[in-house]
């Protein structure tokens, strides 16, 4: 276990670099360098031209700018944005929040229903339960959620009224962000039915952004849970008398949640590439929006801090679900 | 008074194929049953069948199946699963895949404890420990934190005996206990379950393909073939005095049995399947003694020489048919 | 030789006819290749044509515009079946590309192996670390907007997977006897790369294609959708919803039609892609 923990770790250094070259190398094959962008069409004197650039550190070899950004990167500088001057860290982390709250919400709606749907299809294989799921996964799985979440909006928000349309609180509220978790903060703050408009807002980008993990959940729960029922423990556990529940979540769940689990963390990265056109249509003020945002203004720095935090933060999480694997597997733990 | 286990006419179809037909069986208190017969005779599936741990696909159909007298046919599933791994327990053929991998072995034997009794975890833990030594299990205390992918198979095996024996069951059922283990292990496993039963004066069923393991072991013998009973009687008399050509060919199977022969002697052809079962009696295709009344009409099982055989010439005391015609 | 090949492969024919899934999905398929290809006979109007005279039609109201119309009174029918054509070209093309590129760099990381191969698998590595959309959009930012920009992008993100399942395959297929036999024969790497080892590797890249070109047409709808993709007045589904935004509360047929369009196709290849896996190799599926 620590072993594995180790060469992952080791592993994550040399990815981190790639990460970052590639994105230097995307930005540097941009036409025209960031000097020329700034100054646009109205031209400018040789001398002003080449001080700019010494000053940005473009007359140095590439290898050297990329030197300076690696060391930049490690001081955490990841530059500022073009267009409101604000730090890219800073303007990260104040939209983050939104985007971690959506996608945790959307996960955990993913999981609470994927995994007892997958889990009863399979105990109940070929009933009508069984087909329903499957049609189910097959949907989701292929879903555009871009056009999902315009329908749910479409259905439930404007011809049923039971949702607000877009954002994350209604706009006569005033919260304090002091976690920059909107559910948290108005649940703590003396604004009576914050934290239920906040509730309201969430609900339906969260079920769009989790449908796509739900199906996958689902599917693959079904199939791990389909071949552990098979196997000669869970025999043995109705041998001893257990009842069927019991058999059912305690020996065979437990054992069909370490390919899930694996499944699940490749998820994350679609979770987050699903978040950009969630927030995109449900007008949420998360990382998704300021990215696409940043396309649209043209600000490379922004695209290309962004990106990289993204990159890391799923990195992250790679880690962490190759750490749960290992508890979730007695196997590897010894 | 009612026998321990009472199974009569006990079928069992996966679809179309007849796994089990009509097979009664008994078991007294204390006593120790073998059912003897190559793999695909139905000698687990109708053991399965009487614990109700057969897959959904299995269809079980029988006049009687009882233990103790109570009826288990037509018993509610919380009913059965209250005698299911308290009164009679079942141990199997692959100890390592039939514990699971998630959890320890000391907690799995305690899962078996708790689901019949309500007691302390102290005293619990302290009976799980006990029972690891009973079953010859080195270093219990630390034994029952091990994952079974930790210990050997006979290790586990014997961990699957305590887990069985948990809680003093009158009935245990071993199907092929010792199959998958090292020849070395074997003999120490096999003696295990004898040495528990007679401790514990419970019955025993032990399912084997193993004529040395029944001669060892066994107090009565049950014969099957291709789903069927072919021969039942005490074990002394049968090794003796088989009574079916196919108990017969078996015994002469038994490489002490084959010595100064050139070759160890073979049963040729194999076990019907699904699709090739002959009319007439099932062993008939490889049986040498066979007429053409054995391919037209299927023997029952009746009293011949004091034992029960399902054939039209049980052998007598030379080993020869008799009434077959010439 | 040709006896020996054709066996399997009607078996895997009939096996995938067994897969009422896997036959829905060839339907579809088919019926969209007609549409794609027939659409200039089909199509009840021009692709660009306006009525001035029709604007946001409601559907199955009138026979002329049996899906109605969008806020510049062009027939969605009409747009439908031409965007057929733009995603089943967008399918093929990124898959094509994807594929190509990808086989090669699996089975050039696995012949190599060494330097090569560690550089290869690392970049790949590198581009599993970003969300493919996210990936797809900076990609799409350096080149700009469009179509041709778009399938590239999303050539670039499906990458991944061509390569690693390549290298897999081509890894275990090098083991193998008649490789090494081929080998000591005397054929060269290349011959024994494209002739030997790629054919005997092709069942999973096949499987891996027919998912690819769904989610080539997803992407590449998404990148429509966030105006990063084909450009108005494409009739790119993705783009016709990006269309559709200012107006959609009024007119849920301009919703409602591009993005079914999509789903149907998208889960068509779907459908076609876990068939062909199950039936080329039962053991693929997990």
């Amino acid at each position: 276990m620590f072993r594995l923990l180790t060469r992952r770790l080791a592993l994550i250094v040399p990815t981190f670099i790639g990460v970052t070259l590639l994105g230097f190398l995307l930005i540097h094959s941009i036409p025209g360098d960031p000097v020329e962008v700034r100054v646009g069409e109205r031209g400018i004197s040789a001398e002003r031209l080449a001080y700019f650039r010494h000053e940005l550190g473009l007359d140095q070899p590439l290898w050297k700018q990329f030197l300076d950004y690696e060391g930049q990167l490690l001081h955490g500088d990841l530059g500022r944005s073009v267009v409101t001057q604000e730090s890219v860290w800073t303007e990260f982390k104040t939209f983050f929040p939104a985007t971690f709250e959506l996608s945790v919400c959307a996960l955990a709606f993913a999981i609470l229903v994927g995994l007892p749907l997958g889990v009863m299809a399979a105990v109940r294989r070929g009933s009508a339960l069984d087909y329903g799921l499957i049609g189910i996964s097959v949907t989701g799985a292929s879903m555009p959620i871009f056009w999902w979440g315009l329908m749910a909006v479409l259905i439930f928000s404007v011809a049923l009224g039971w949702t607000p349309v877009s954002g994350r609180i209604d706009d006569l509220f005033y919260i304090e962000p002091r976690t920059g978790f909107l559910l948290i903060d108005a649940w703590f703050s003396d604004e009576p039915g914050a934290f239920r408009s906040a509730v309201r807002h969430l609900i339906l980008p969260a079920i769009v952004l989790g449908t796509v993990p739900l199906a996958t959940i689902a599917r693959m729960t079904r199939s791990a849970m389909l071949e552990v029922l098979g196997e000669d423990y869970v025999r043995t556990a109705r041998a001893k008398g257990l009842a069927p529940g019991r058999v059912v979540v305690v020996h065979a769940l437990r054992n069909a949640l370490i390919p899930v689990v694996t499944v699940l963390g490749l998820q994350v990265g679609a979770l987050l590439g699903g978040a950009i056109l969630t927030e995109t249509v449900f007008a949420w003020p998360g990382v998704g929006h300021w990215l696409v945002e940043s396309v649209q203004r043209r600000d490379y720095n922004v695209l290309q801090g962004g990106t990289l935090l993204i990159a890391v933060l799923v990195m992250l999480v790679n880690l962490g679900v190759d750490v749960l694997y290992g508890v979730l597997n007695p196997r590897l733990r010894h | 008074m009612s026998p321990l286990l009472e199974v009569r006419n006990l079928t069992v179809d996966f679809g179309s194929f007849h796994a089990v037909e009509g097979v009664d069986l008994t078991v007294a208190a204390g006593e120790v049953l073998c059912v003897v017969g190559e793999s695909g005779s139905g000698k687990s599936v109708s053991m399965l069948a009487v614990m109700g741990l057969l897959p959904r696909t299995g269809r079980v159909a029988a006049e009687r199946v009882a233990f103790q007298g109570a009826d288990l046919l037509h018993a509610t599933p919380r009913g059965r699963r209250r005698l299911i791994g308290r009164e009679m327990a079942m141990i199997f053929q692959e100890p390592t895949t039939s514990l699971n991998p998630c959890y320890p072995i000391g907690w799995q034997i305690a899962e078996a404890l708790r689901a019949h009794y309500a007691a302390p975890r102290a005293e619990i833990r302290g009976r799980v420990v006990a029972l690891l030594g009973q079953v010859g299990v080195p270093a219990p205390e630390q034994r029952v934190r091990a994952f079974p992918h930790q210990l050997s198979g006979g290790l586990n095996q014997r961990a699957m005996i305590a887990m069985a024996i948990a809680c003093n069951p009158a009935l245990l059922i071993a199907d092929e206990p010792t199959t998958a283990l090292d020849v070395t292990v074997q003999k120490g496993v096999l003696d295990l379950l004898v040495g528990l039963q007679r401790e514990r004066g419970m019955g025993l069923v032990l399912i084997t393909h193993d004529m040395g393991v029944v001669a060892e072991t066994a107090q009565r013998v049950q014969v099957m073939y291709a789903g069927q009973v072919m021969e039942e009687q005490p074990a002394a008399p049968l090794f003796a005095h088989p009574r079916h050509p196919y108990t017969a060919a078996l015994l002469d199977a038994l490489p002490e049995r084959a010595e100064g022969k050139p070759r160890l002697p073979t049963i040729p052809g194999v076990v019907p399947g699904a699709d090739d079962r002959p009319a007439g009696c099932l062993f008939a295709p490889r049986c040498r003694f066979r007429t053409g009344q054995c391919d037209a009409e299927r023997p029952a099982l009746r009293m011949a020489f004091g034992a029960r055989v399902r054939c039209h010439y049980p052998l007598d005391d030379a080993g020869q048919p008799t009434g077959r015609p010439a | 030789m040709s006896a020996t090949l054709a066996v399997p492969r009607s078996g895997l024919f009939r096996r995938l006819l067994e897969n009422p899934g896997a036959v829905a999905g060839l339907v579809i398929m088919v019926a969209l290749i007609i549409l794609a290809i027939a659409a200039p006979v089909i199509a009840p109007h021009g692709p660009a044509e306006q009525f001035r005279e029709s604007f946001l039609t409601p559907p199955f109201q009138q026979s002329t515009f049996p899906l109605g119309t969008d806020s510049l009174g062009r027939d969605i029918l009409t747009r439908l079946i031409y965007g057929a054509r733009l995603s089943l070209l967008i399918g093929a093309v990124v898959v094509a590309l994807s594929l190509s590129i990808g086989t090669m760099l699996g089975l050039a990381a696995a012949f190599a192996g060494g330097a090569l191969d560690v550089a290869i698998m690392r970049l790949m590595d590198v581009l599993l670390v970003f969300p493919s959309l996210l990936l797809a959009i900076v990609v799409v930012a350096i080149l700009g907007p469009g179509l041709t920009n778009a399938m590239l992008a999303v050539a670039v993100v499906l990458l991944p997977g061509y390569v690693r399942l390549a290298r897999a395959a081509a890894l275990g297929e090098l083991t193998r006897e008649y490789v090494v036999a081929t080998r000591s024969a005397g054929a060269g790497v290349l011959r024994l790369m494209l002739l030997v080892v790629l054919p005997n590797c092709a069942a999973p890249l096949i499987v891996q294609a027919t998912l690819g070109f769904s989610a080539a047409i997803l992407d590449a709808a998404a990148l429509g959708f966030l105006g990063l993709g084909a450009q108005p007045p494409t009739p790119e589904w993705g783009t016709m919803l990006a269309d559709a935004l200012q107006f959609y509360q009024r007119a849920w047929w301009l919703l409602a039609f591009p993005g079914i369009a999509i789903l149907v196709t998208v889960m068509a290849f779907n459908l076609l892609g876990d068939g062909l896996r199950d039936a080329l190799d039962p053991k693929l599926r997990r």
